[in-house]
C-alpha cells in the first residue's frame, strides 16, 4: 500500500481505539489486531505523531503498582477521525468509478 | 532474555541518542512487557514478542532528527575545564576551518547526487523537446514542399521521443536510487554519532 495512504489510515486506527475511552499501548495493539497487526515501535511513533499534532494528550496512572501510560483523544483528534469518514466516502465514489471502469475488461 | 535484561541492552544500543527519548521509549517497552506477562505470557515471551533489539535502534535512529542528535552530542558531559576552555578557543583557527570543511564537503556530496539528476532530467527535456521540434519541422517542410527534408525531419523526431521514453524511465530510476542515498547518507552520519558514543 501507498506509505502516505497507510500512515494516515493508522493514525485515524490508533484514535479511532482511543475515541471510546482512554486506553493504553498494549490494549490499542490488541484492540487493533483483528484489522492491522501493528508492532510497538509503529505504535511508539504513530503515538508521539499525533501528540505532537495535539490530537490526543497522555496521562501516567498507577495500575497494579507499576504506572501505565494512557492516552486520551483531543477534539482536534475527533475531529480528525470525522474528516477521515468524509473523505472516505469521496474514495469510495472514486474506488465505484475505477471498479466500474475496469468490469468491461474481466 | 529476562525483561530487565532486555531493558538495560536497548538502553545501551540507544545510548548517545538523546536522553528524554530514550528513557521514554525504554519505559514505553517496559510497559508493554509488564501488561503481555499481566495476561499471562512468560517474561522471556513478552520479549521475543517485542521484536529484535536492532530493529528497534534503527527505527528509533531514523526518526529522531539529525540536528537534535548533534545537539545532544555538542552538549557538555560537565563542566568544561579552564584550561579545555582555552585550548577550544586557541585551537579555533585549526578546529573552525576543519569542521567547516567536513560540512562542506558533506554538503558538496549531497549536491552532486542531485545536480546528476537534474542533469539527467536536462537531457530528458532537450531530448523531449527536439523530438517534438523535429516532428513539427518536418511537418512544415512538407507543407513547403520539400517532402523528402520532411520525412527525414519526422524519422528524427520519432527516435527521439522513443530515445526520450527510455531517457525517461531512467531518470525515474536514477530519482529513486538517488532519494535512497541520500537517505542513506543521512543515516549513516546519524549512526556515526551513536557508534562513537558507544565506543567511550
Amino acid at each position: 500500500m501507498d506509505i502516505q495512504l497507510k500512515r494516515g489510515l493508522l493514525d485515524v486506527c490508533v484514535l479511532a481505539a482511543i475515541s471510546e475511552e482512554d486506553s493504553y499501548g498494549y490494549k490499542i495493539i490488541k484492540d487493533m489486531k483483528p484489522y492491522l497487526v501493528l508492532s510497538e515501535s509503529t505504535l511508539y511513533t504513530i503515538l508521539k505523531r499525533l501528540e505532537a499534532a495535539h490530537m490526543l494528550t497522555v496521562r501516567s496512572a498507577e495500575h497494579d503498582g507499576r504506572l501505565r501510560k494512557y492516552y486520551h483523544i483531543t477534539p482536534e483528534g475527533s475531529k480528525r477521525i470525522a474528516e477521515f469518514k468524509e473523505d472516505w466516502k469521496e474514495i469510495m465514489a472514486i474506488y465505484r468509478f475505477v471498479t466500474k471502469e475496469e468490469q468491461p475488461h474481466a | 532474555m529476562r525483561k530487565q535484561e532486555f531493558l538495560t541492552a536497548l538502553q545501551t544500543r540507544l545510548s548517545g541518542l538523546p536522553q528524554e527519548d530514550v528513557e521514554e521509549r525504554v519505559s514505553f517497552y517496559g510497559e508493554m512487557i509488564d501488561d503481555r506477562v499481566e495476561e499471562g505470557l512468560s517474561e522471556e515471551d513478552a520479549v521475543t514478542a517485542i521484536g529484535p533489539i536492532d530493529a528497534i535502534a534503527e527505527q528509533t535512529l531514523s526518526e529522531i532528527p539529525l540536528t537534535k542528535l548533534v545537539r545532544e552530542k555538542v552538549r557538555p558531559r560537565r563542566q568544561a575545564r579552564a584550561w579545555e576552555i582555552v585550548l577550544i578557543v586557541l585551537g579555533f583557527p585549526v578546529w573552525f576551518p576543519l569542521l567547516a570543511a567536513a560540512l562542506v564537503l558533506l554538503f558538496a556530496v549531497y549536491l552532486v547526487i542531485w545536480a546528476v539528476i537534474v542533469c539527467l532530467w536536462a537531457a530528458e527535456a532537450a531530448v523531449a523537446v527536439s523530438a517534438l521540434a523535429g516532428v513539427f519541422a518536418g511537418v512544415w517542410q512538407i507543407c513547403r514542399g520539400e517532402l523528402s527534408q520532411g520525412l527525414l525531419l519526422i524519422a528524427a523526431g520519432f527516435v527521439l521521443i522513443g530515445l526520450s521514453v527510455f531517457l525517461f524511465l531512467a531518470d525515474k530510476a536514477a530519482t529513486k536510487g538517488a532519494a535512497v542515498l541520500s537517505k542513506k547518507l543521512v543515516l549513516g552520519i546519524k549512526s556515526l554519532f551513536v557508534r562513537k558514543e558507544n565506543a567511550i
